[in-house]
């Protein structure tokens, strides 16, 4: 149906364009016959210029209006607060500047348009002037760069204050895995020269490491709300990117190398279920799942809000597919499901 | 004017310009004069736009309506498409082709190629390039490597894959995706093809800029569009290299053996011998070119707008030496930027920092660009050609564009929106669109140089403002995809239901893509028919000031008969006064370059 309507608009538009370009044609053969702009062209198109300009404020206010609501809701975390504000500030001086500067650009084509006869004004240059919109960027830019640059230093910094939670998430060729250090909170050394599939060694964890013997792996991440989580990336094939949108968290997944994020969960997925944004956003989402499901389309399930971990580094085939379930939760939530996993060497011993 | 007086100029044009006989094949195949390698880098480049646009109408067609059969899928792309559902192999392949064709092939050839043969000879006052054999070369070697870009879209297992910037491991190795067999070593092949073409034609720039300027051309003379097209020159050999170095190091990894990219890599159930290599230095090495690239495609449309938008305007460009500052600045730091495509790539943050320091630095000389350009129109006469309405066009995608940038330049804004479609629509409107603006400016502008004819004018005015249009319809909206968190290069978004609500905005997109794609066959229907129907041109059709429009309509090999005109002034004495109020030629708002000083005059340093 969407495809019959989108063909009829595009045959319509094509209508249009030709039409269009009919009378263009017809509206020239009375006037001369010249391919340069005319009075008439400068008209027309100074007015359309200004039409223009209405145009972008307008798909501008369209956008934000039908679309704010599909934007992420509010952080889930605590350096994701500050890096809500910053955005904010950020796109409040980007929506100043892009409204004057396209309105003078506009307004000027629609003011000036050529007339025969009239004479321009022969301007080359004005130090002053120039001087005065170097140094307001100059300023601003100052501003934000120190602002953003202090907040980069404070979520970067992943130190081992406060006792955060060790969490290794490993990435391949196309799912993810999470890996606790257990009851020592501490990683067992691995590599994927240790790999052992056959043994369910799928992480190549080294066994002779004590470390290793109490790592949890396991195929959903929970975390524990308000205690902070350094986490350390993995890869074992090509490059992947741990992308936890709720969370304004983000790192690349580097084979060789061992890259690291750190954030503290502020809101369980309990409490996010409640947000009046999360709701709304539910309902409009299951009301498209529920027309999918009457017209016995696949994909039509309904669907509770969860966090989620997504691939965002092109990786392959099913990189549009690789993700993990996110749970944040209570300490005590938190700690009987670590209790009711299985570790590393129970899962050694029961493969034996 | 003198436009019919041409009908003989062609018997009379061999006893100047050239001595030599030409037969068909030196003149329109392998020929040195760089006016005709203008052409045939202008005809290749369009040749490969319309397979990188069409390409990415597909991919458009695919996330609007994931999972639907389209007959055209089926008819295009044959196997990789069954029963007309697109494969999500070739989806990528797709995105990466299209990507490099546009980057590359378009908007480096096509655009930088184009106007710089064109007129650096003409604008200076030369003959031709420092060696036109040189740039006949470079055009060939171009040629080739579209050729084999092309072929390798053909091959058993497709085509590459792995996105534009092909990332190793992703790239290098077979086993990882189809695209990274044949497909990437023709990719690599391809372009190291193309960046030795494109060192020889920047070297040829940059020489014959800096010697064959005729008498009185000083540098301060120079008009913008050359200023450009030097500095594009100067950055594309220091940053190509680069490029190259690395497509080799690739080479050698994937062929080899060698581990330069790679290290502890267990894939297919088995561990990989390459060890100690990092995929993070191949992102410093392509970024390096990556970036200053952004700048080389941009720039000539910069300089290009200047050049059409002072003529238009009939005022001189604003602020010309801060014009000239600006390219200067944006050219250097054009070069120390380039990690700020790598903040979470697992760099040490402290590099970040810096290069947060210097996006973000960047930003002033590009609003000073911005701001010249407005006040440029303020109080003119503007001559609404469609060339015209191209350069307005690109002040107001590269403001829109530009703007993003400080969001994306910004590290810690980064972390949530890099990689998503927020990035996106950002490089399309501040590159993409901006720089494809700046082409059609150009061909609109300089048309009549070219083929000695006109375009049509009214079509050009359909073509613009539906792609105008459009181009904010596809690119605005795709911000809240991206801040809504949705990854780029993803093949659907049907896997997570968060996405389920954005299909709307998808279809919208697509729309919009698929109507701006039709505007484009107006341009090409304009281009074609003008070329051998349209009304012929007069010397000087836009009352120009620059050099070119001095020179004969008739094309020779040497440009002007007899002697090359002499330069006694700026290019931008547009509706200049002498102190008594009157033009400085009566009855012309305009004094082209190569008329000496009115007694009365002014002289502005220049
Ligand atoms: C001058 C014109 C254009 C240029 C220079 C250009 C350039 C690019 C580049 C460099 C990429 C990145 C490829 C990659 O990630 O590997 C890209 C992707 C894309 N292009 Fe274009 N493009 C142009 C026109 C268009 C048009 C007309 C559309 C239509 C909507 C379009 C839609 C897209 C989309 C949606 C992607 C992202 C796909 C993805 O990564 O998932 N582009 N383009
Ligand atoms: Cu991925
Ligand atoms: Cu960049």
């Amino acid at each position: 149906m969407t495809t019959l309507l989108t063909i009829l608009v595009l045959i319509l538009v094509a209508i249009a364009i030709w039409q269009m370009t009919k009378i263009f044609e017809l509206s020239q053969i009375k006037a001369e016959n010249s391919q340069v702009a005319s009075d008439k062209d400068n008209k027309y198109n100074g007015y359309l210029m200004f039409a223009f300009l209405i145009f972008i404020y307008g798909i501008t206010i369209f956008s934000f209006w039908k679309y704010t609501k599909v934007l992420l809701p509010e952080a889930a975390s605590e350096h994701g607060q500050s890096y809500d504000s910053l955005m904010l500030w950020s796109f409040v001086i980007i929506f100043f500047v892009q409204t004057v500067t396209q309105a003078l650009l506009h307004y000027f084509s629609y003011k000036y348009k050529g007339e025969k006869g009239k004479k321009a004004l022969f301007y080359a240059d004005n130090d002053r002037l120039e001087f005065i919109w170097t140094i307001i960027p100059v300023f601003v830019l100052a501003g934000l760069i120190l602002w953003g640059l202090y907040t980069w230093t404070n979520i970067m910094d992943v130190n081992d204050e406060d006792d955060p939670l060790i969490v290794e998430l490993y990435a391949q060729q196309f799912n993810w895995t999470a890996r606790y250090g257990g009851a020592d909170n501490v990683l067992g050394g691995a590599n994927v020269r240790m790999i052992d599939i056959d043994r369910a060694n799928v992480l190549g964890l080294d066994e002779s490491d004590p470390y290793s013997n109490d790592d949890v792996i396991v195929k959903e991440l929970h975390l524990p709300v308000g205690r902070k989580v350094n986490f350390r990336f993995r890869s074992q094939d090509v490059l992947h990117s741990a992308y936890m949108p709720h969370f304004r968290a983000q790192m690349n997944c580097v084979p060789g190398m061992i890259t690291e994020f750190s954030f503290t969960p502020t809101i369980t997925t309990e409490e996010m279920r409640l947000n009046p944004d999360v709701i709304d956003k539910v309902k409009r989402t299951n009301a498209i799942r529920a027309e999918r499901a009457a017209s016995g389309e696949p994909n039509s399930d309904p669907w509770e809000f969860d966090y989620i971990l997504l691939c965002n580094k092109i990786c392959g085939k099913s990189h549009y597919n690789m993700q993990m379930k996110i749970i944040v939760e209570s300490e005590e939530e938190y700690n009987a499901w670590m209790e009711s996993q299985q570790t590393f060497s129970q899962l050694m011993a029961s493969m034996n | 004017m003198s436009a019919t007086a041409h009908a003989h100029v062609d018997d009379h044009a061999h006893d100047h310009g050239h001595h030599h006989k030409e037969t068909f094949v030196t003149k329109y195949i392998f020929s040195q004069d760089h006016k005709m390698i203008s052409k045939q880098y202008l005809i290749t480049g369009l040749i490969m736009g319309i397979i990188g646009i069409a390409m990415s109408l597909l991919f458009r067609m695919q996330l609007a309506w994931p999972g639907e059969s389209f007959p055209i899928f089926e008819a295009l792309l044959g196997k990789w498409a069954p029963d007309g559902v697109m494969d999500a192999d070739i989806y990528l392949a797709l995105v990466t082709i299209h990507g490099t064709i546009m980057v590359f092939f378009v908007l480096t050839a096509g655009l930088s190629g184009t106007f710089s043969n064109l007129l650096i000879p003409l604008q200076i006052g030369a003959r031709d390039m420092a060696s036109g054999f040189l740039n006949m070369l470079s055009y060939w070697m171009f040629f080739t490597s579209s050729v084999i870009m092309v072929i390798s879209l053909f091959v058993e297992a497709g085509p590459a894959a792995a996105g534009w910037t092909i990332y190793p491991p992703l790239s290098a190795l077979p086993m990882a995706q189809p695209g990274s067999g044949m497909g990437m070593t023709l990719w690599l092949v391809s372009m190291a093809i193309f960046i030795a073409s494109s060192l020889l034609g920047s070297l040829n720039y940059i020489v014959t800029v800096i010697n064959l300027r005729t008498k009185g051309m000083s540098m301060t003379r120079l008009p913008l569009t050359i200023w450009a097209f030097f500095v594009t020159a100067i950055i594309g050999v220091i940053s190509f290299p680069v490029l190259l170095s690395a497509a080799l190091l690739l080479i050698m990894d994937r062929s080899f053996g060698t581990s330069f990219f790679l290290s502890d890599i267990f894939i297919q159930g088995e561990v990989l011998h390459y060890q100690g290599g990092s995929p993070v230095l191949y992102e410093h090495l392509f970024w390096f070119l990556g970036h200053p690239e952004v700048y080389i495609v941009l720039l000539p449309a910069l300089g290009i707008t200047s050049e059409v938008m002072s003529t238009n305007a009939r005022k001189p460009i604003f602020g010309y030496r801060a014009m000239v500052a600006s390219i200067l600045a944006i050219a250097f730091l054009s070069t120390i930027v380039w990690g700020h495509h790598m903040f979470i790539s697992g760099m040490n943050p402290f590099l970040g920092s810096v290069f947060t320091f210097t996006t973000l630095l960047i930003a002033i000389p590009s609003a000073v660009k911005a701001f010249n350009y407005i006040t440029t129109l303020w109080k003119g006469n503007l001559q609404l050609n469609p060339a015209m309405l191209f350069s307005i066009g690109l002040v107001s995608t590269f403001i829109t564009g530009g703007l993003t940038g400080i969001i994306l330049g910004d590290s810690t804004l980064d972390i949530n929106v890099h990689d998503t479609y927020f990035v996106v629509a950002h490089f399309h409107l501040v590159m993409g669109i901006s720089a494809l603006y700046g082409l059609f400016a150009g061909v609109y502008h300089w048309f009549p140089k070219m083929f000695k004819r006109m375009m049509n004018k009214n079509l050009g005015y359909v073509h613009f403002w539906v792609t105008a249009v459009c181009a904010y319809g596809v690119f605005f909206p795709m911000h809240f995809v991206g801040m809504a968190g949705v990854p780029r290069r993803y093949y659907q978004n049907t896997a997570f239901p968060m996405f389920d609500e954005l299909t709307d905005v998808n279809v919208l997109i697509t729309v919009f893509a698929l109507i701006a794609g039709a505007a484009q066959l107006v341009f090409l229907y304009n281009f074609v028919h003008s070329m051998f129907y349209g009304k012929p041109t007069v010397q000087n059709p836009w009352n120009s000031n620059t050099l070119e429009w001095t020179a004969p309509i008739e094309h020779f090999h040497g440009n002007w008969e007899g002697e090359i005109p002499h330069v006694h002034r700026w290019a931008y004495d547009y509706s200049k006064t002498l102190p008594n109020g009157e033009y400085v030629i009566k009855g012309q708002d305009f004094v082209p370059q190569n008329v000496p000083l009115h007694k009365d005059e002014e002289e502005l340093n220049h």
